[in-house]
């Protein structure tokens, strides 16, 4: 029986190297046309561009993690384009191309990655706004700057790194707009000063913006985004409470990252409110392995830790299918990424204190916002939905309130609003956000035809 | 809103149909890029709150879907496009 790593990103990527050491071939599965995840996406056949100018900093990381991957290609079964859409026990339930399949397996290794973690906004459905991530991925995969005008906002490491990204490549920035007071990230300081070489980098980001005449902004609030059809302009208020507005005819837009982790969510691995990282994440020990048999997580899929802890969770991970499988499992190598998975760890911490998730800018979102973009509901209607029913049946948790108001229940599966539809609630019932809930994830993990060719 | 193309244009160029009108894109592009380098919106909400463009590019939002003739709804951010390809949008509505 087969041993499956989900995600050929950093963490899918050194599993699949352990592996292969030890003997094992795995099948490796993307839903991407290649490999390297989001963070070391590769750029289509045809492109030119080189890896210090699609990567900067971490070149380096990402073109050993494509030598690794093209050097083990011959001794794994790569499957790319290829969903894996549900996880029963043995079993992985797979699309690819319009065709059905399924995979039995022993050993599954989930490296899912992340995503942006968002905060509606007013006017963010707008054509003209889209994700931090996404926009990165714009310059990187598709050589394109999301507009003429580009504003960023949210906060978070990539805030700053995907406008320096955008800078350098041209692009002209209007502001760069940081929902995290300076003082917050100067608590963090010393903390964050363990972390080396990361820390430096993004000191040299915001310091680059600032020496180009860029705006950055710090401790903003009320944030919105107004315009007809399209994005035309952008109004905060600064630390001190006055009002500014922009002109701008795009918006990035992102709050830290959250895990991809819904199959994880259907094989049964029980999930945990992380307070620091503000996020729920599947329940893992320090090896990888979940309480459910043969399901094992590395990476962001596991709770947000970066791209080099990626790559060595993804290696312990791999380990440990190996010692399940009765394999012998090299311990000094193992000591070895146990400290670094350790070291890291406090880095990371020190990283999601320096940029909080503005969890009041989402419980205080306006009535009127959408909330849910899949069906245009607003905040008001979850709330109206939570008010209704508080004197019967109290929506305590965010599936009865989904079930209530349709908010998470859009073709996104509350991926996008899910994590700010739980503040408006929570804070509709004056209760802690951990309390209401995270909304269970349901098979297929993405939209899939109804009809797949499952003869073809 | 158009994206911007800053980096890789000397790529080759492919045709297709955009609502039924001749549009050119470059070899690589995906359909997201392909429509929105020419045109700002890639469909009407269902629910009449307005066009929409997008949002995620990595295929987790699920807000780019447009129509390929013979192929039906795909996911414009994750869809490379192909010469000839005739891409529908649907109506925004007024």
């Amino acid at each position: 029986m087969s041993v499956v790593i989900v995600g050929a990103g950093p963490a899918g990527t050194r599993a699949a190297e352990v592996l292969v050491g030890a003997g094992v071939r795995p099948i490796v599965i993307d839903e991407a046309p290649d490999n390297g995840g989001r963070i070391y996406q590769r750029q289509p056949a045809g492109f030119r561009r080189g890896a210090r100018t699609l990567y900067g900093f971490e070149a380096a990381k990402a073109q050993a993690i494509h030598d690794i991957f093209d050097r083990l290609r011959p001794s794994i079964d790569f499957r790319p384009r290829t969903l894996a859409w549900n996880l029963r026990p043995g079993l992985i339930d797979t699309i690819s191309d319009g065709k059905a399949g399924a995979i039995p397996v022993a050993q599954t290794i989930l490296c899912t990655g992340a995503m942006d973690r968002v905060i509606p906004l007013p006017g963010w459905t707008l054509p003209g706004v889209f994700t931090l991530g996404g926009s990165q991925i714009a310059l990187k995969a598709q050589g394109c700057a999301i507009g003429a005008r580009v504003a960023f906002l949210g906060t978070g490491p990539l805030l700053y790194l995907v406008a320096y990204q955008y800078a350098r490549a041209g692009a002209q920035i209007v502001c760069v707009l940081d929902t995290t007071p300076f003082t917050t990230k100067a608590a963090q300081a010393f903390a964050l000063m363990r972390g080396g070489a990361t820390f430096a980098k993004g000191l040299y980001y915001i310091a680059w913006l600032r020496a180009h005449g860029i705006t950055i902004a710090e401790g903003v609030t009320s944030l919105a985004i107004e315009g007809d059809g399209q994005v035309e302009k952008l109004s905060w208020r600064d630390a001190r409470g006055l009002r500014h507005e922009v002109a701008a005819d795009a918006v990035a837009v992102g709050f830290g990252l959250k895990p991809e982790a819904q199959l994880a969510d259907l094989a049964g691995v029980p999930f945990d409110f992380d307070p620091v990282q503000h996020n729920w994440v599947p329940r893992k020990d320090s090896n990888g392995q979940t309480s459910v048999e043969g399901v094992f997580l590395a990476g962001d899929g596991s709770g947000i830790q970066g791209a080099d802890l990626a790559e060595a969770a993804g290696a312990r991970a791999a380990w440990a299918v190996l010692a399940a499988r009765g394999l012998t499992v090299d311990a000094r190598a193992v000591a070895r990424l146990d400290a670094t998975l350790a070291a890291g760890s406090n880095f990371r911490a020190a990283l999601e204190r320096a940029f909080p998730f503005p969890a009041t800018l989402a419980a205080d979102m306006a009535d009127d916002t959408i909330l849910c973009r899949c069906e245009a509901i607003t905040a008001g209607e979850l709330r109206a939905a939570a008010n209704e029913a508080l004197a019967t049946l109290p929506p305590s948790e965010v599936n009865r309130a989904k079930a209530l108001s349709r908010v998470g229940m859009g073709r996104c599966q509350g991926r996008v609003c899910g994590a700010a539809a739980a503040e408006v609630l929570a804070a509709s019932l004056s209760c802690p956000v951990e309390q209401v809930g995270r909304l269970r994830g349901q098979p297929p993990v993405k939209p899939i035809p109804i009809l797949p060719a499952e003869a073809a | 809103m158009r994206l911007q193309r800053v980096a890789e244009m000397d790529r080759p160029a492919v045709s297709f149909m955009l609502d039924g009108a001749p549009a050119d894109a470059c070899v690589g592009d995906t359909l997201l890029t392909a429509i929105l380098a020419q045109d700002g919106y890639l469909r009407a909400s269902e629910f009449g709150d307005g066009l929409r463009a997008g949002f995620c590019l990595m295929g987790a939002c699920q807000d780019c879907w447009v129509i390929i003739e013979g192929g039906g709804r795909v996911r414009a951010c994750t869809t490379p496009i192909e010469d000839g390809m005739r891409v529908s949008r649907g109506r925004p509505q007024p």
